[in-house]
């Protein structure tokens, strides 16, 4: 198990947290114990239906839980009012699998969105975008659409959506389900590059080979209890 | 959220979804036009009340030789009683003003009245009572005058015009509030209309605002392109409706008026505030049925 109380100020903490959603027996969550400080990278591992997807909705508030309490970015979750998570969400940078970008917007579009949603100006607009493009290594494609490029590019953007605002926590569900492995590499070097300079980044992936390969914190769920806490893990014992 | 972005997410929007945006345009311009129409023929009623009732009289037919009424059993009226009823009546805190008229007089109206009729030259003086004919000065008082001089020696009968008139205005009674409510029910359909298009495009634009919900939108900026939506073509269909309302207007005065001369037309004024209360019916019921429907299905 993963020694507690490390330096650093925990950004995700999870006190006894169970999930049980209505009209199912069973538990998504129960007893979830553990926290991450800033600046770690964390894989989430499991088998579907692990509770991987409940403990990802339990940080954004978009479940609470039934039992137990949650910090995130120094809000405690249980008293958090509906219109106090907007401001949650900010501080969280979401990845998914399926990218979800706006087909109808151009690849600085996209990005841009987050900034106009949060009250950016036109010209603080002009000066992230460009950055953050930079970054995933797509300012030459600044002025395609999401259609017109390769799902890793897609995902390179939804990074950059994600990131230009400079999150404090950035999550990644499943972003390298629908890549080939040569473009999953360049989504994790891209996920480790932002790790570094400062973000906390937790992920939830069944790649058993990239969790191997980064030798990260490595938190394995099984039937809604965590049953691995590991410092330098790989993917699992059984592959 | 800059006003500049959500100006063109609403533009978006509107373009997306433009059939629908047509149909609440166009619903919302109906329903309004037609509550429009229930208005004015409220006004309408009013200016005819104002015209009618400033013209009706109560009239005192005194009793001449013919008469057979119980109240002239002693005969033709006498001087002495047509002085006594003048003054009775001038008494009244009621009466505006008060005029006798004479049979020559009434012969004169009556040959007016009836004018190139077989009834007009077979008539004479003699055959017409004189009478007083009384304005009021509120025409619903009619009932003092009635009962202070019904039955009276000398008075054949009293006769009040109102009571004719009310028979007419209650009949456009009727359709004024058949009108209003037929205008009413269009504005709900419209209601309906606007919620279940802004879930639909709640529901086509479930990425975006899926996208937005993710970054960290407030739910008041995420509704708000939305809610714009249905208040921009709720006015477009406003100002639709109040064309029409003046297209109708003006018809009325160039085709209608000149041939209707007995009566008077509700004026622009009437229209003016038809239309400024339209845009409140539309902005009101446009707002509510956008926010209870956003509320429903874009939750944060």
């Amino acid at each position: 198990m993963a020694p507690r109380n490390r330096t650093g100020a925990d950004v995700i903490r999870f006190e006894n947290v169970s999930k049980i959603y209505p009209k199912q027996e069973r538990p998504a969550l129960e007893g979830v114990d553990l926290e991450i400080v800033k600046g770690e990278f964390v894989f989430l591992v499991g088998l579907s239906g692990s509770g991987k997807s409940t403990f990802l909705r339990l940080i954004l508030k978009e479940e609470t839980p039934t039992t137990g309490s949650i910090v995130v970015a120094g809000k405690d979750l249980n008293s958090l009012s509906a219109h106090k998570i907007p401001e949650l969400r900010r501080q969280v940078g979401t990845v998914f699998q399926d990218f979800r970008l706006l087909p109808n917007k151009t690849v600085a579009e996209n990005v841009a969105f987050t900034l106009h949603v949060l009250g950016y100006s036109q010209k603080e607009i002009n000066r992230e975008v460009p950055d953050a493009l930079e970054l995933v290594g797509l300012e030459e494609k600044a002025d395609r659409r999401p259609g017109e490029l390769a799902g890793g590019e897609q995902q390179r953007v939804a990074i950059a959506r994600a990131y230009v605002s400079r999150p404090a926590i950035l999550i990644a569900d499943e972003p390298t389900g629908n890549l080939d492995p040569a473009n999953s590499v360049g989504i994790m070097k891209l996920l480790d590059r932002i790790n570094r300079e400062g973000t906390t980044v937790l992920m939830a992936t069944h790649d058993s080979t990239i969790v191997d390969q980064m030798r990260k914190r490595v938190i394995e769920l099984e039937g809604g209890h965590v049953i691995r806490d590991q410092v330098r893990g790989v993917y699992g014992y059984s592959g | 959220m800059r006003a500049k972005f959500v100006m063109s997410e609403v533009r978006i929007g509107l373009r997306r979804n433009v059939t629908m945006t047509f149909a609440v345009m166009i619903t919302v311009a109906i329903s309004l036009t037609v509550l429009g129409i229930g208005l004015l023929a409220n006004s309408q009623v009013r200016v005819m009340k104002d015209y009618w009732y400033d013209k009706i009289q109560v009239s005192i037919f005194l009793c001449d030789p013919l008469s057979s009424s119980a109240s002239c059993a002693g005969g033709a009226v006498t001087q002495a009683q047509i002085n006594q009823i003048q003054s009775d009546i001038q008494a009244l805190p009621v009466v505006q003003n008060v005029y006798f008229e004479n049979q020559a007089q009434a012969y004169q109206h009556f040959q007016d009245q009836f004018k190139g009729s077989a009834i007009a030259q077979n008539v004479t003086a003699d055959q017409l009572p004189q009478s007083f004919r009384i304005k009021l000065k509120d025409p619903t008082k009619f009932a003092v005058i009635q009962s202070a001089f019904a039955g009276r020696p000398g008075v054949d009968s009293v006769q009040d015009e109102h009571t004719i008139l009310d028979k007419f205005f209650k009949l456009l009674g009727v359709l004024r509030d058949g009108a209003l409510l037929i205008g009413i029910a269009s504005v709900l359909t419209a209601a309906l209309l606007i919620s279940n298009t802004l879930r639909l495009a709640a529901f086509s634009r479930r990425r975006e605002t899926g996208v937005m919900r993710l970054v960290g939108a407030s739910s008041f900026s995420i509704q708000l392109p939305f809610l714009l939506e249905g208040i921009v073509s709720t006015l477009i269909g406003w100002g639709v409706s109040t064309g029409l309302l003046a297209g109708f207007k003006y018809l009325i005065d160039t085709k209608v008026s000149p041939l209707l001369s007995f009566t008077r037309f509700f004026t622009w004024g009437d229209v003016w505030s038809a239309s400024a209360l339209l845009l409140v019916t539309g902005f009101v019921v446009s707002s509510l049925s956008s926010v209870l429907t956003l509320r429903r299905h874009l939750k944060v």
